[in-house]
């Protein structure tokens, strides 16, 4: 009897035994010493090549990359929040930092930044700064900045009769309008796919009035500055200066620009590079990048790019915070930008030799100085979707702009449904 | 020791596992899906609400998830009878006296089944790329124009179906093989001396005779491509313009990439409702027509 | 004449339906062996100019495919061999042991086969992170070490063990395990080989659930890891050639040497649906 007894609990406590071992070999070994990064696409194959040079100033330190694809980044940083296994730093672009604060998932860094001689908050853009701040807590540091403006043909200007890229509205119209009477016929003055909000986007936030209202319980869509955005963009869609394509029809924006195709393009840094490349040594005098025009005067533009933060459940916080002040040093910081092009959030780190000269980035330099942040509410990914949706909709001709308006507003108010609950349920939460 | 007592010692582990890993996590979908929980509520269970039927409410009033559907249905309609011709034509043909190197033959038809999904359908993706893919070349030299066999909305499930059809068929091919073997000979023997042609035999003794055969295999095939997933996965991602996203793979989306647990839950179990009552159906059809059948001779 | 005829027929049908089958292996052979890029060349080429061996030396070397590999093999050879353990026991029970309720608990598992696995996933996801075994190995392994198909296909076996064989060795003061042990599975031999095996493809070949489960790449069994290789190298063919060869032949070679056992336990488990 006993001899069976201890048979049969000799097997049960070897299948305990066996699920045991599967567990700890399941835990990362914790050494105290190794820091996890994760770094999306180009930025996570480029910020490997520095990793050494932080090794070495900090001995006893390893840092291990992960490269996240761009395509999965967001889905990858929800799951690992949702299975408790967030890295220690990562980069974030600065549209999802309030969806993970949502979350509680992000360390508070102001407590580090108030004792760190390499970050300067007063260095660093003013519009980029904000949108690392939610509900006046810091939960990143700025690492790259990105924002659209004009990328224009002077040629195809000057042909036109028009010396300098235009400064506000009514001269963009003009221009653009005279532009399509020279050309027309396979030609437009500019090209706005239809499924990238980021061109609306610009311009609604260059408007005076905010995007959500009742601090983000609900759209704003409705305002005048609102339709005012959206009544211009669509009337480049009406009076045909701009094709209804999405950018999946574009095959090659850059060559078809290099054909004269279109004279504006709204787009983004990494676009400086692309036109380098791609169009021919001699078309290299005819483009030229300029701020974004405003509707009175030079406008505002979008304040994007990505940050560094710290996940709360990290075991390496100290660590993870000396990774982050060694990205945040100006040289670093123009290193990183010679070896990918990703413009730096500093004004010290602009001082270096390869963007002080550079003509095109100029412009940039000039836009960041006043770019506005989007709605710091976890929902803006999806609000944003489907403002885009609607847009396309209006620029078609199937809704008038009011009626598009008003139809944003329902759907961002339903998208906010579970936010407001939230707010006026446990406001002591937050 | 009792023998009941030594009974549950042997089922313990099994069941413990089933239990607590099966049936308590159904259960628990059952309730999931009565509430909107999502990334706040896994952030604080403080902002979990009960909502009642709304999700199902809403998924009923989402055009994705009808587009889901039909895809789904699409898939099922046309890729379960495709598979159960192939496997009945080839396991007639293994089964045929005339065959040659049977095992070989039964060996290579079944490899595909082995095989990962995950594998093999990269490597059809290369097979039907429109530019390169040894597919439109073999129709190029028929003279036919290239087909954007993955790109093509109107040509990627029928891809996915194919693909789907060459993975599986041999599965069935295998048990319907045996079917046909355990048909006694005499019947043929029978129906030979009243001069039956072998058409006629097929009609009139092989199909009855395999009549619970078919049935058990067409309600495993439906139930399981019912569960398509991991083919549009690989193949098309859900695209183009989201002509094959499936079922399933709208519940992985609303579930693991939005963290929209309650609907994702609900997605779940509308899924085993319509597969359960679309097996239902069936089982009622071929017990009717097993009526009709024991009345007719 | 007539039969001649048919039989070309026939055999020349069975050897289409077998090249239609075999064409893709065979294709994804062959261009694994091929130079980087000479696959998506005009005309498609059937075999390499000359073969090579760079794209496996590329995955193992660079791509991590031998942590895959052994990932794929840890975790399937840890199902299999749990899964026996518990379906074993429990569908001996079912078969030969007796207790009250037996028939209604047999019913209710064999009613649960309707349920599909996947409506389970979201909560037991949610219990695992509870746990602390997302992105771990037995994340993968805990929810399928028991299987009702198996303990199904087991106890279909085990009753065709006699009972007098059992009472005899109980009037001999044999105890239930040592029954067990010593009787009853060298008897249930030839359905623990067919268990293993279709026990080992269904764990080598899962994705759905390892690809929710497992959030880290150092944890990915192979199908997860060239599902996410297929995603950013869509345009290696020769590469991701090489890695489904990797995937597959494992599991083929596996069918191939044991063929008999697995199509067997394929016609025992369809018997009742």
């Amino acid at each position: 009897m006993s001899f069976r007894r201890s048979r049969r609990w000799r097997s049960a406590a070897l299948l305990i035994g066996a699920l045991a071992g599967l567990c700890a070999c399941s835990r990362p070994h914790d050494d105290g010493q190794t820091l996890t990064l994760w770094a999306m696409g180009r930025e996570g194959e480029v910020v490997a090549q520095l990793m050494p040079a932080f090794e070495r100033a900090h001995p006893g330190i390893h840092v291990e990359v992960q490269q996240l694809p761009w395509k999965v980044a967001h889905q990858k940083l929800l799951t690992a929040f949702a299975g408790n296994t967030t890295p220690d730093v990562a980069q974030l672009g600065n549209t999802w930092i309030a969806e993970l604060d949502a979350l509680h998932a992000l360390e508070p860094l102001q407590p580090y930044v108030a004792h760190s001689r390499v970050v300067q908050p007063a260095d660093y853009f003013p519009g980029i700064w904000a949108t690392n701040v939610i509900d006046g807590t810091l939960y990143g540091v700025p690492w790259y900045v990105d924002t659209r403006l004009l990328f224009y043909r002077r040629d195809l200007l000057h042909a036109a009769g028009f010396d300098a890229p235009p400064r506000d509205w009514a001269e963009w119209s003009r221009q653009m309008a005279t532009l399509q009477v020279h050309d027309g016929g396979g030609r437009y003055a500019i090209l706005l796919p239809t499924n990238e909000f980021e061109q609306l986007l610009s311009l609604a936030l260059q408007q005076d009035e905010p995007l959500l209202r009742d601090g983000g319980r609900y759209g704003n869509f409705e305002s005048a500055g609102f339709k005012r955005a959206l009544a211009f963009y669509v009337g480049m869609f009406q009076q045909h200066q701009a094709p209804l394509v999405a950018n999946t029809e574009v095959s090659n924006p850059w060559t078809e620009f290099g054909r004269g195709v279109y004279a504006f393009y709204l787009s983004g840094a990494w676009n400086i590079g692309e036109f380098r490349r791609r169009l021919p040594a001699a078309q290299q005098g005819d483009w030229a990048t300029a701020p974004l025009p405003g509707p009175h005067g030079t406008g505002t533009g979008i304040a994007g790019g990505s940050s560094l933060v710290i996940f709360r459940a990290s075991p390496h916080k100290a660590q993870a915070w000396l990774l982050i002040e060694y990205l945040s040093q100006p040289q670093v910081q123009q290193q990183f930008y010679e070896l990918l092009g990703d413009m730096p959030p500093r004004r010290a780190s602009w001082q270096g030799k390869a963007l002080r000269d550079d003509p095109a980035a100029q412009a940039f330099r000039e836009q960041l100085e006043r770019v506005k942040p989007t709605p710091a509410v976890p929902e803006w990914e999806r609000i944003v979707t489907e403002m885009q949706l609607v847009a396309a909709r209006a620029a078609h001709g199937e809704v008038t702009v009011d009626q598009a308006a008003a139809e944003i507003d329902r759907r961002t108010d339903a998208i906010l449904e579970k936010r407001r609950w939230m707010l006026d349920h446990h406001r002591g939460n937050r | 020791m009792s023998a009941r007592r030594t009974a549950w010692w042997f089922l313990s582990p099994a069941l413990l596992v089933l239990g607590l890993f099966f049936v308590l996590p159904v259960i628990a979908a059952l309730a999931l899906s009565l509430t909107d929980y999502d990334l706040y509520a896994l952030a604080d269970i403080r902002n979990l609400r009960f909502v009642a039927l709304q999700n199902y409410w809403d998924l009923l009033h989402r055009p994705l998830f009808w587009s889901a559907l039909g895809n789904t249905f699409y898939f099922v309609a046309v890729g379960v009878p495709l598979s159960i011709g192939a496997s009945l034509a080839s396991a007639l043909l293994l089964n045929s006296p005339l065959a040659r190197i049977k095992p070989f033959f039964r060996t290579a038809l079944f490899a595909p089944v082995v095989t990962t999904v995950v594998a093999v359908a990269v490597i059809w993706r290369y097979l039907f790329n429109t530019k390169y893919g040894l597919v439109n070349y073999g129709l190029a030299e028929l003279g036919i124009h290239p087909i954007d066999w993955l790109d093509d909305p109107h040509w990627a499930m029928p891809t996915i179906i194919a693909f789907a059809v060459w993975k599986n068929f041999g599965y069935n091919m295998i048990i319907i093989l045996a079917g046909l073997q355990a048909i006694p000979a005499d019947l043929y023997e029978a129906a030979r001396i009243d001069g039956a042609s072998a058409p006629r035999q097929f009609w009139h003794i092989t199909l009855p005779m395999l009549k619970p055969t078919m049935l058990m295999v067409a309600i495993l095939t439906v139930a399981g491509y019912f569960q398509l997933f991991a083919e549009p996965y690989v193949m098309t991602e859900g695209g183009p313009l989201q002509s094959t996203i499936s079922v399933l793979y709208l519940m992985y989306e609303d579930g693991f990439k939005w963290w929209n647990l309650g609907v994702a839950s609900a997605v779940a179990f509308l899924l085993f409702v319509i597969i359960f009552v679309v097996t239902m159906l069936l089982l009622k059809l071929a017990r009717r027509g097993e009526q009709v059948d024991g009345a007719s001779p | 004449m007539n039969t001649r005829l048919a039989k070309v027929l026939v055999n020349g049908l069975l050897c289409g339906a077998a090249l239609v089958a075999l064409l893709p292996l065979l294709w994804m052979l062959s261009v694994s062996f091929m130079a980087p890029g000479e696959a998506s060349s005009l005309p498609p080429p059937l075999l390499p100019a000359h073969a090579t061996l760079a794209n496996y030396r590329e995955l193992f070397a660079h791509a991590g495919m031998g942590r895959y590999l052994l990932n794929s093999l840890l975790v399937s050879s840890a199902i299999t061999a749990l899964s026996l353990a518990c379906n074993l026991m429990a569908g001996y029970a079912f078969a030969k042991l007796r207790f009250a309720g037996r028939e209604r608990l047999f019913q209710a598992l064999i009613g649960a086969l309707v349920i599909p696995a996947q409506v389970a996933m979201l909560p037991l996801f949610l219990l695992l992170k509870y746990i602390g075994l997302v992105n771990s190995y037995a994340g993968v392994i805990v929810p399928g070490m028991a299987t009702i198909f198996g303990i199904y296909l087991v106890r279909q076996y085990a009753r065709g063990i006699p009972d007098e064989l059992l009472e005899a060795a109980r009037i001999d003061g044999a105890g239930e395990w040592r029954i067990f042990t010593l009787i009853v599975l060298p008897l249930l031999k030839p359905i623990i080989v067919t268990l293993a095996i279709f026990s080992f493809l269904a764990a080598w070949n899962d994705f759905m659930w390892p690809l929710i489960v497992l959030t880290g790449q150092e944890h990915y069994t192979l199908p997860i890891a060239l599902a996410s290789l297929a995603r950013e190298h869509a345009q290696d063919s020769e590469l991701m050639m090489a890695g489904s060869v990797v995937t597959v032949m494992p599991v083929l070679l596996l069918f191939l040497s044991l063929q008999r056992y697995y199509l067997e336990g394929l016609l025992l488990g369809s018997v009742k649906g």
